[in-house]
Order: structure tokens, then C-alpha cells, then sequence
């Protein structure tokens, strides 16, 4: 009897409750809108900061080439942040349309940062538009300083708009404790759910992860410039554009680690079985997936930066050691790759004793994964201490002290690793948890100390002779587009952990789902979805890329065709 | 082996016959899982393309053999060769994938089922966060409570978990997956006391809807043993293990 009771009431609860979408269904349509419009999102707040910056190196440095290049991003964010607000209106009518009782239960929680968030995406708008337009009328002295002010406020309201929806997002994750089912959402106050839980571990995960994203697209962008460029000149200037994308994409990259695992830790404080899920149960393979594809980008990034050396007169000196480098990575990538619970069929499985083979289930928990993960971002960050060493030598008297100190440093940090990934196998997982802060604490410490003591001995330094931007083979450029693709693969792959660990809760333990889609998707149909999306996302940048090569002509300007418009000028 | 693509050749032969071979033969190991096997070797082709493809020359170098091969009149029968191996080769491994077999396919099976954070013990509401192994508040009667567990699993878990706890009791060749394996590093030892004791009460019918369908033939140990009884049998598993429990983190807002 109870149990027809509890099929009228779940009847009753999804009555109304859900709409239906043809085809994908309604979970698949939701899905696909909310992470291409996320990927635009991450694109028009992360290409900002990335022209901001490249605009005022221009103005300190007194670089021409940065401001050329910061305009030439902001002209892509004008069709971009159509294709943003586009893709947002498809969401919001979606999620009104499909699941209007969970919509209605977030309206009446956040109703008025939703209006906040309409007028701000307006003030941000209008904002890149007097950024953009007024970029040659304000292009000298103080209004130069003005204009450069418009880009770090245009950078400040689409902070604060991606805060808004950030608050909404974890909301749904980790509502506040004291909120019950029956709690009238309407008497929730507004901050109590914004400040909730994961809200700040995730914003500064996406920042970080925003600035990446934003390197990595610039640095496909400029591939693809170059791969069609038409002469040395050109080919030079999207040379040194992808290096510059590279570098800021690669740089931020090795802080992303340490944000992440913020929030993870907080995804445990809050509730240990939505960490055991994500990290232990049935989403943990996520985790051996994006090892993976995390190593592809520390091997591909360091590729470009070896392939790089080439053109850089005195990097043969540093060459012989690049080998022992990538030995380093590529056993990084195995052990951090290497499952716990491994993949086996019914002999294998009796062969091993059960799922966790007896040898290698080692490497598969934390203690190994972060001492991998650690070792390669020592190993990535000598690969850059390298290449800018490259075409110059110190003459400081104190150059070869300087330089074995700095080695040391690298010494004494990957001993504190793998001391600490070695000793977590003998400590209870309490302890063990506590040892992953000393190993990144000894990487960033180094990092912060080698790049300070390279400065100063950089002084003054001896050129061996200037990088011949654009003498590139054309594999490099695929090595910008392999990271691009998978910057934007893993940011799928990763929204559909953060927001499957919530299983069959719209809000967490506060809002069921009882629609016929409340089961978490095998890893196949997640896959396929998220390759889906970033098929739609890259098809359209594509088209943002082709667009602005239509409306106006590359900032690249030939010195021949500078030579004839100053020729004009002066006869004038 | 000077030449880039001898070494190429050379390291990934190399890897393979390490990974395949060499690892199971180390004290204490076994055979690598196919999967396995595929990871690693696809990242050491990765390795071994960046290697050979980060400088010109070598690349150049590299590619001469390769070159050569396809164009060279002198070099037709390894031509011709190729053309037969290389499309016997991936028949082969497509008839190796498609192929019926007769056992079971390959099982994603989630070793850590998310707990609830409140379950029902014939009747009793029980808080498994924060939540220790009662027994441990009583230090000196803890051998007698591990005496009456190693009684309890003597009785009741040995059949499947067998007379070393490593989950290979005479029952477990009738399973797939085998029993719980509480010797390893990856089940009791990462896990809380309460944890333990939620799967020992609830067993297989007990498992989280999330992650289904469940593989597990666990019986519900409430059904037959007390809630002392299994507490018991918890400290037994890791005093006779040697693993310590994952304990809760304490902080200034309460136990988590």
C-alpha cells in the first residue's frame, strides 16, 4: 500500500513539473546550452583580462605589438558576447520551458541578482563598446589612460556578473545547512544563499580557469593565423601572438591545480558522500580522464615551448636536457593516469586479486597522484626557466652561484615531494590529506624564489641574439590547437562533475529531481554530450575567427604598407 | 640505435615488453590489465613522437626510413610487406574486439558507494557523519572486543573474505567481483569506521541508488548480528589488517 501511496505522491511531484524536449530529451537540450553557453561565457571574461593586460604591457613597455594584439581579441569579443547572450537566452527559456518548478524555486531564491545580473551584462556591454570603438580616438596620454581604465572596468563587471551566476550554480551544490525542504524559499535571505559554501572556491577556480581558456583560444587563434599566413612578416607576428597565448595559458595553468583541489576539500567539508562520489564512487573515473587530458596539455605546452628553442640562438645549449624532461612527464602522465580501480575482464580481475591490481593499485591513490602532478609542474616550469634563458647570458658575478641555488631549489622541492607522496602510504588518510599542502606550498615556493633570483640575474644580461619569430615548423601550431581543444574538452568534462555529483537533486538534498532523466548518465553518453558541445562551441569560434578576418583586416600591418601610408603621410 | 627512428622503435618495444612482462614478474605482482596496458603504451608513443619531433633534424632524420620505404625501388618487398602486415594487423585487433566470448565484459564497478549521512538500524536513526566506533571509548576492554570480533568473522564473513582478509575465501571464485579485498590499500584503509559498519548493516540490498546496477552479493548483516556485534567485527578488520580508520576532521564548527 505504501508503495502506491509513494508513486501517487511522486506522480503528483512531477506533474507540471517538467517539460519535454524532442530528440536529446529535456536533460540533453538543458545540457548542451548550459555548457555552450558557459564556454562563451569563459571566453568573452577571459579574452578581457587577456586584452587588458597585453594593453598595458603596450602602454608601460611602450610596445606597439600588445595594444595591436589586445585590439585585435576585442574586436572577436563584440561577436562573441552576441553569441554569449544568445546562447543565455536559449538556457533561461529552456530551463522556464522544461523544468519551470526548479526554475520557479531558483527565481524565487536569487530573483533580485538575476535583475542585478540583466544590468550588469548591460553596463558591460556598452562598456566593450566605448572600449572597442573609442580604441584609436583614445590611443595617446592621458586618454590613453582612460581607455585602459574602460578595459579593467569592463574586466570588473564581467567579474562581477560571472559572481552572480557562480552564486546560483553552487547554491544548487551546497545550499546553507540551516535551508530544509520545506524552508519557503522566498524567505531565504539573498546573501545567506550567495555565500554559500563552494560559491568563493569556485570563483576563483573559474577566474584562474577563465585566464586559461582565454590564453589558450588566443593561442589557437594566432595558429591559425599563422598556418594561413602569406608572408615571413605575418608569420612572425602570429609566432610571437601564439607564444604569447601559450605562455599565459601554460603559466596559469600551474595555479589551477591548487584552486581546484580549494574546492574539492570544500566539496568534502560539506558533505562526505557528495565528495566520495565525485572522488571515490562511480565519478571518479572522470578524474582518471582528465589526468589524462591534463598531461596531454603539460606535454603539448612543453612541446612548443622545446620546438620553440629552434629559433632562439644559445637554446642548443639547453637542448641535451630536454629528454630528461619529457622521461619526467611521460612517467608523471603514467602514474598520475594509472586507475585505481581498474578496467578488467573476468580473468584479469582473478588474476589481480579483484579490481586493484597489487603492484600497480599503488600509484593509483592520492599519495602518487600528487607527487606525479607536482613533479610535472617542476618539470614544466624548468621548461619555461629555460626558454627565457635561452638567447642570453647573465653577467652578474654572481651568475653561477645564482644558477646553482636555483638548482637546489629544484632539488630540495621535488625532494620534498616525493618525501612527503612516500611517507602518505604509512600515515593514516587524516594526515595524508595535510601532506598534498607542504608538496605544493615546496613547488610554489620554489617557482616564487627561482623566477625572483632569474630576474635579478637577468639584469643587464648578455644577448646571444634575437628570436627569429616565425621560424616555426607547422606542428607547433597543431600543438596551440591541441591545447585549445582540450582546455575546452576538459571544461565539459569537469562542469559534468560538478554538477552530476549532485546525482538526483536539482538542490542539493533540498530540491528533487523526479523527472525521468534523475539517473547519473553512463560515461559513454557523458562523453559523447560533451564532445557535442565542444563541436558547437569550436564551430562557432571558428566562425567568430572568420568573422573578424571579414569585417576588417588583420592588425598585422606589413612595414612595407607602413612605410607607404607614413610615405603618404609625410608627402601630405 | 642512433638513428631517431631505431630508437622509437627500440623504446616502444622496450615499454611493451616492461609493461606486459617485466611488471608481472616483480615480487608481489600480476598480469596488467589490457586497459592498462593501452594507456600506458599510448602515452609512451606520445613521449616517443614529441621525442623525435621536437628538433628539425632529428625529425628529418626520423622520417628518412619512412620515406624511403615508400619510394624507393630498392626497397619494394618491405613496401609490399607492410601491405600485407599492416592490414592483417588491424584485422586482427578488430576481430579480437568484435568477437563473442564467453565470459562477462569488463565491469566499471565504483569500489566507494557514497554513505547516506543518516541510516535506520533496526529502528535506531543513526548519524554516520562524525560518527566513531563506540567500542574505542573503552581502551581496556578493546581485546576482548577484538577477540569476540575475530569470533564473529570467523563465523560469518570467512567464506568469501576469506582466512587472510584479502577477499579470497573458497566462496570468492563464484563471484564477480570477488569479495572485498581488506588487505589492500584502497578499501578499509581509506575508509571511517562508521563507513565500515554501514556497509556491513546494510550489505548489497543496502547499496545508494546512485551508481546502480550494484554487483554484490553481501548479505544485510542486520538482519543476523547485533549493532555491538558488527562494531566488533570493524575493530577485528583493522587491528587484524594493521590499517588505522580514516578519522573525521574536527574543526571549530563541529565534527566533519
Amino acid at each position: 500500500m505504501s508503495d502506491v501511496l509513494l508513486a501517487l505522491q511522486a506522480a503528483a511531484d512531477t506533474t507540471r513539473a517538467y517539460g519535454e524536449f524532442p530528440v536529446i530529451g529535456a536533460r540533453g537540450a538543458v545540457w548542451v546550452a548550459a555548457e555552450v553557453h558557459l564556454m562563451f561565457a569563459a571566453f568573452v571574461l577571459g579574452v578581457p583580462l587577456f586584452a587588458v593586460v597585453a594593453e598595458a604591457i603596450g602602454v608601460v613597455g611602450k610596445d606597439q605589438r600588445y595594444d595591436r594584439l589586445a585590439k585585435e581579441f576585442t574586436r572577436l569579443l563584440l561577436v562573441a558576447y552576441s553569441a554569449t547572450a544568445i546562447w543565455g537566452a536559449v538556457l533561461t527559456f529552456l530551463l522556464s520551458t522544461l523544468y519551470p518548478r526548479f526554475w520557479a524555486y531558483l527565481t524565487a531564491v536569487f530573483g533580485p541578482s538575476m535583475w542585478a545580473y540583466v544590468g550588469l551584462f548591460f553596463f558591460e556591454s556598452f562598456t566593450l563598446y566605448l572600449y572597442y570603438y573609442g580604441w584609436e580616438r583614445w590611443h595617446q596620454g592621458r586618454s590613453k589612460v582612460v581607455h585602459l581604465g574602460l578595459g579593467v572596468l569592463l574586466n570588473v563587471w564581467g567579474t562581477i556578473v560571472m559572481l552572480i551566476a557562480n552564486s546560483w550554480l553552487t547554491y544548487m551544490m551546497t545550499p546553507p545547512r540551516d535551508i530544509t525542504p520545506t524552508t519557503d524559499p522566498a524567505s531565504i535571505k539573498l546573501w545567506h544563499a550567495i555565500a554559500n559554501a563552494t560559491w568563493m572556491p569556485i570563483n576563483i577556480h573559474r577566474l584562474i580557469a577563465n585566464v586559461v581558456f582565454g590564453g589558450a583560444i588566443v593561442g589557437a587563434y594566432a595558429s591559425y593565423r599563422f598556418l594561413a599566413a602569406k608572408t615571413e612578416e605575418e608569420r612572425a607576428h602570429y609566432d610571437w601572438m601564439g607564444y604569447v597565448g601559450n605562455f599565459i595559458a601554460i603559466s596559469a595553468l600551474i595555479v589551477l591545480p591548487f584552486a581546484g583541489y580549494w574546492l574539492g576539500r570544500e566539496i568534502y567539508q560539506y558533505d562526505q558522500s557528495m565528495g566520495i562520489t565525485m572522488m571515490g564512487g562511480f565519478m571518479s573515473w572522470l578524474w582518471v580522464i582528465q589526468a589524462f587530458l591534463i598531461a596531454v596539455l603539460f606535454l603539448a605546452g612543453n612541446y612548443y615551448l622545446w620546438i620553440g628553442m629552434g629559433r632562439i640562438p644559445g637554446a642548443e645549449r639547453f637542448r641535451p636536457y630536454t629528454k630528461y624532461l619529457l622521461m619526467v612527464l611521460v612517467l608523471g602522465a603514467i602514474v598520475w593516469g594509472t586507475p585505481h580501480t581498474m578496467i578488467a575482464d573476468a580473468r584479469e580481475l582473478a588474476a589481480m586479486g579483484g579490481s586493484h591490481h597489487p603492484l600497480l593499485g599503488a600509484l593509483g591513490v592520492m599519495s602518487a597522484k600528487n607527487s606525479a602532478v607536482n613533479l610535472m609542474i617542476l618539470t614544466t616550469f624548468l621548461s619555461f626557466l629555460m626558454y627565457r634563458r635561452a638567447n642570453t647570458r647573465p653577467v652578474v658575478p654572481w651568475a653561477r652561484t645564482g644558477t646553482w641555488i636555483q638548482a637546489g631549489m629544484f632539488g630540495v622541492a621535488a625532494l620534498v615531494v616525493l618525501y612527503f607522496g612516500i611517507k602518505g602510504y604509512f600515515v593514516e588518510a587524516i594526515v595524508r590529506i595535510g601532506y598534498s599542502v607542504y608538496q605544493v606550498g615546496a613547488v610554489l615556493a620554489c617557482i616564487v624564489f627561482v623566477t625572483t633570483i632569474d630576474i635579478l640575474m637577468g639584469r643587464g644580461a648578455q644577448s646571444l641574439g634575437a628570436i627569429r619569430w616565425g621560424k616555426m615548423p607547422a606542428r607547433s601550431q597543431y600543438a596551440l590547437f591541441v591545447l585549445a581543444v582540450t582546455f575546452t574538452w576538459l571544461m565539459g568534462l569537469m562542469g559534468f562533475a560538478r554538477s552530476g555529483i549532485r546525482q538526483h537533486w536539482h538542490v542539493w538534498q533540498l530540491v528533487q529531481d523526479t523527472s525521468k532523466y534523475a539517473a547519473t548518465p553512463a560515461l559513454g553518453y557523458a562523453a559523447k554530450m560533451i564532445s557535442a558541445c565542444v563541436l558547437i562551441f569550436l564551430t562557432l569560434v571558428a566562425f567568430v575567427f572568420w568573422l573578424g578576418g571579414l569585417a576588417e583586416k588583420s592588425t598585422f600591418v606589413p612595414s612595407s604598407e607602413k612605410r607607404e601610408k607614413e610615405g603618404a603621410r609625410v608627402g601630405h | 640505435m642512433k638513428h631517431p627512428f631505431w630508437q622509437a622503435v627500440g623504446i616502444l618495444a622496450l615499454a611493451f615488453v616492461v609493461i606486459e612482462w617485466g611488471i608481472p614478474l616483480l615480487p608481489g605482482s600480476a598480469l596488467v590489465p589490457a586497459s592498462v596496458v593501452l594507456q600506458y603504451m599510448v602515452t609512451v608513443l606520445a613521449g616517443v613522437l614529441i621525442y623525435v619531433s621536437d628538433d628539425e633534424a632529428r625529425w628529418r632524420r626520423f622520417r628518412e626510413p619512412i620515406q624511403a620505404a615508400l619510394v624507393q625501388p630498392r626497397l619494394k618487398p618491405v613496401r609490399l610487406g607492410g601491405l600485407v602486415v599492416v592490414p592483417l594487423v588491424v584485422g586482427w585487433i578488430a576481430y579480437g574486439q568484435v568477437r563473442s566470448a564467453v565470459q562477462a565484459p569488463p565491469n566499471l564497478r565504483s569500489i566507494h558507494p557514497a554513505p547516506p549521512a543518516e541510516i535506520t538500524f533496526r529502528g535506531k536513526s543513526m548519524t554516520l557523519s562524525g560518527l566513531d566506533n563506540p567500542l574505542r571509548q573503552h581502551a581496556d576492554s578493546l581485546p576482548v572486543y577484538i577477540a569476540a570480533g575475530k569470533r564473529i568473522y570467523y563465523q560469518n564473513c570467512l567464506p568469501c573474505h576469506g582466512d587472510r582478509l584479502d577477499g579470497l575465501g573458497h566462496f570468492a571464485p563464484g563471484f564477480n567481483p570477488l569479495p572485498a579485498n581488506f588487505q589492500d590499500n584502497g578499501t578499509i584503509a581509506q575508509l571511517t569506521e562508521s563507513f565500515v559498519f554501514w556497509r556491513v548493516a546494510k550489505g548489497g540490498p543496502g547499496l545508494p541508488r546512485e551508481g546502480t546496477p550494484w554487483n554484490s552479493a553481501m548479505p544485510k548483516w542486520e538482519d543476523f548480528l547485533t549493532e555491538r556485534e558488527i562494531w566488533e567485527v570493524v575493530l577485528f578488520l583493522y587491528d587484524q589488517t594493521g590499517w588505522k580508520p580514516r578519522t573525521w576532521e574536527r574543526t571549530a564548527g563541529g565534527t566533519r
